[in-house]
């Protein structure tokens, strides 16, 4: 059985063969509670490769040095392979040009930033940001402080049952004091992908620009901004089988360049007098202080990784887990699915009728899965339906249908004890 | 199941988590408390009458996990008839076996019924999911007719 399903997974995914990728990542051979690690936590955090823990340990054992103005040959190194990660990133999304990416600390920062540079050039008493139902905890409060200061209005999307956006709603928002949209791409607690080209035209109508959380879509779909017309893009290094606290923003030239700085420090000016400063060009004037370089070079190779597979050929082999995933839990009658967009990424929400999420957590650990439990910073998403957590299952490119048999075979024993 | 997860999921925790014990509201409670924890969105009311300085009743309603719902059932249970001042004591050594600052066998035996919640101490995290009807409980002795966080 075991076998045929390893040959099934080689056969149909042209080229892509899961075992060859779970032998690059280390921590996938750890034994948990005795059991071979299930690690179905992706959408919190994915493992990382191999190659992307040997660039950390090569940049530190023999690259370290500060970058950008050291003239001696390891700060000069050191300043290449950063700014490689750059161009890497820049080619991944298909921006227009490296002043375009800036390296942040993560997803959460990158909207951070852009929410402190609007509040601080654009916004004013009386205007309107409108995010979706479904947004992730970093897409609320960042715009929640800006309240205190200023009477700004958030307008939410509403989401119906399955977990999907009122498109109607939407356009219902839109009004001339609408000065941004602000929305995620995927769903982390749902799965949802949200038809962001629409929304982007129709934001674009209006010239109103847009903001997309592409935490949850960087590591599952291609996206090119230039084709997409996004006008901000955020994402994590760590959510990309690269390391955490590193994360990219990333905003067509013009409008950057039309913003003010976010923070104050080295590597942001080009002069400095006690009467003026002048700030450096982009994508510097966003980064000040010495950025995270091992994480940033870390975060290039996570990149080449991905790209030498092939994101197409990931999102197939994982869509391939989805779908048998979500009809094996489907045929448990004691758990309901949370979250039937039509088009759904890796992600699966689950409740049961009689089992809290934690217990279910908790007793699926010893069984040696790894599985999320709560409300996934996304409690208005727990609020809308209703419930006070989920169970959350998240595949990456390295998971297989055997691991999904597990987590079924778990659930079962599961209820066996607790109903 | 692994051994140290039924040191967790004991028999008895299992059996109040199904069947709890006083999950009802007390129409006549002059004492009322809603306990709250962030870290799973759990909620519990827990409603006491006192009288005299004793517990005269005590019952409890929300949802939780079966930790939290098992120690909202097995605390209202022992601790209905009690002077308030015992129960408050049997909360502090109720805590100290929890989190694993008091671990010999005479202490842990002298909770009696609750001794099952020892366990509880290898598992961090929910520790506070054991805590919580009880943190709620002496909210509401003192009256604070608000929302208790864990937090």
């Amino acid at each position: 059985m075991a076998t045929e399903i390893i040959n099934n997974n080689k056969r149909k995914s042209t080229g892509f063969d899961v075992n060859k990728i779970r032998a690059d990542f280390p921590i996938l051979k750890e034994i948990i509670h005795g059991k071979p690690l299930c690690y179905l936590d992706n959408a919190a955090t994915t493992q990382k490769p191999q190659a992307v823990i040997d660039t950390i340990v090569k940049y530190y054992t023999s690259q370290n040095a500060n970058i950008h103005r050291g003239v001696h040959y390891l700060s000069e190194l050191a300043t290449k392979e950063f700014e490689d990660a750059r161009i890497k990133v820049k080619d991944f999304i298909n921006a227009s040009s490296e002043k375009e990416i800036i390296f942040t600390r993560g997803t959460t920062e990158s909207i951070n930033l852009i929410a402190n540079v609007f509040n601080k050039a654009i916004l004013k008493d009386g205007d309107e940001i409108i995010i979706s139902a479904m947004e992730h905890h970093s897409n609320i409060v960042p715009w929640q402080l800006i309240q205190d200061q200023k009477k700004i209005k958030l307008r939410i999307i509403p989401i119906d049952d399955n977990g999907e956006i009122i498109f109607d709603e939407f356009i219902k928002l839109i009004n001339d004091k609408t000065k941004l949209i602000s929305i995620v791409y995927v769903s982390n607690s749902l799965g949802t992908i949200n038809p962001v080209e629409r929304i982007i035209e129709e934001a674009h109508r209006h010239n109103i620009p847009v903001l997309l959380d592409a935490a949850q879509a960087i590591q599952h779909i291609k996206i090119d901004v230039q084709k997409l017309d996004c006008d901000f893009l955020a994402f994590s290094g760590h959510k990309i089988y690269g390391p955490t606290g590193i994360g990219v923003l990333y905003g067509k030239e013009k409008l950057l360049e039309s913003l003010p700085p976010f923070q104050g420090g080295g590597d942001m000016i080009s002069k400095v007098t006690f009467e003026k400063t002048t700030y450096n060009e982009l994508p510097y004037k966003f980064e000040a202080g010495t950025s995270n370089i091992a994480d940033t070079i870390g975060l290039g190779t996570a990149i080449d990784y991905v790209s030498q597979i092939g994101l197409e050929k990931i999102s197939l082999h994982e869509n391939e887990i989805l779908d048998y995933a979500t009809e094996s839990l489907l045929q448990i009658p004691e758990l309901s699915i949370i979250g039937q967009a039509k088009h759904k990424s890796s992600v699966i929400s689950f409740v049961f009728d009689n089992i809290h999420p934690h217990d279910a957590g908790t007793f699926l650990d010893f069984e040696g899965i790894a599985i999320r439990t709560g409300h996934h910073c996304t409690q208005p998403v727990m609020d809308r339906f209703n419930i006070p957590a989920t169970s959350r299952a998240s595949f990456a490119m390295y998971n297989t249908k055997e691991e999904v048999d597990v987590l079924v075979k778990g659930i079962k024993k599961l209820i066996e004890v607790f109903n | 199941m692994d051994a140290e997860l039924k040191e967790l999921y004991q028999q008895v925790i299992l059996d109040h988590n199904k069947n709890p014990r006083n999950f009802r509201k007390i129409e006549n409670a002059n004492h009322f408390a809603e306990g709250y924890n962030p870290l799973c969105g759990d909620r519990l009311n827990i409603y006491v009458e006192l009288e005299g300085g004793r517990i005269k009743d005590i019952s409890f309603q929300g949802s939780g996990c079966a930790i939290s719902k098992a120690s909202a059932s097995l605390m209202s249970s022992i601790v209905k008839g009690l002077p308030v001042e015992e129960a408050e004591r049997l909360f502090e050594k109720f805590q100290a076996v929890i989190t694993g600052k008091i671990n010999d066998e005479e202490n842990i035996e002298q909770l009696g019924k609750l001794a099952v919640f020892a366990g509880v101490k290898e598992f961090p995290s929910r520790v506070k999911c054991a805590s919580l009807a009880w943190h709620t409980m002496i909210a509401a002795f003192k009256q604070e007719d608000k929302s208790v966080s864990t937090e």
